[in-house]
């Protein structure tokens, strides 16, 4: 059963036609112990209908444990988003998500994957000049709620 | 951010699903953002303020944007 409505699917699926680049979603979960890991796998596979530019990749916390340490990801239900060149390659963006997408984590995700994706970021030139220059590992962790 | 600078990287943790990271770091209210265990960002900031306030510790980026007066 579908989660998005046939109207927001229609809104999503014009949105993503400004992507320019593809974006594989690397869904890291486990089959036993997350609670969460269903219906966020719910929540993802409602994605790739909506764009040939958008795919899933899950990945096993347990059995994986090398792509896991790879990105950093040591809990589940965890996201992390890599744009993919021409040759189907992926450079990880380091944008991810931590426990289930929903409610306004949702639009969070779609923004990053737009982003990803090809779409302006919205930083102001002074803003990204700033940012570039930092030359040390920096991890930014945003804490929010589904509501 | 992470999108701007490879050496960034930017996590967005849903609280509830995982109380141990929301008690680590003292989430009482929503978005905080925590840079490098470091900086505490609450709310929602404009763009300029919240990547002032993100990179302010470290001085990372500020000198090259404020040359010091002569």
């Amino acid at each position: 059963m579908a989660l998005l409505s046939p109207a927001d699917q229609e809104k999503l699926r014009d949105s993503f036609k400004e992507m320019t680049a593809n974006v594989r979603l690397l869904f890291f979960t486990q089959t036993v112990g997350c609670e969460t890991c269903l219906q966020t796998r719910q929540i993802l596979d409602e994605l790739p209908p909506l764009s040939g530019r958008i795919s899933v990749e899950e990945v096993n916390l347990v059995l994986e444990k090398d792509k896991a340490a790879q990105y950093g990801i040591d809990r589940v239900p965890a996201i992390a988003l890599l744009s993919q060149d021409g040759e189907g390659q992926g450079h990880d963006s380091r944008i991810r998500f931590l426990g289930t997408p929903a409610g306004y984590e949702f639009i969070s995700l779609v923004h990053a994957i737009m982003l990803v994706g090809g779409r302006a970021s919205g930083l102001t030139e002074e803003n990204r000049q700033r940012i570039a220059s930092v030359d040390k590992p920096v991890t930014m962790q945003v804490f929010t709620t589904p509501t | 951010m992470a999108f701007a600078n490879p050496n960034i990287t930017a996590l967005a943790v849903e609280a509830t699903e995982f109380p141990d990271l929301a008690r680590r770091y003292q989430v009482n209210g929503v978005p905080k953002t925590v840079v490098n265990d470091a900086i505490e960002i609450l709310g929602a900031l404009p763009q300029d303020a919240f990547v002032q306030q993100a990179l302010s510790t470290f001085g990372y980026g500020v000198s090259t944007l404020t040359p010091p007066e002569s």
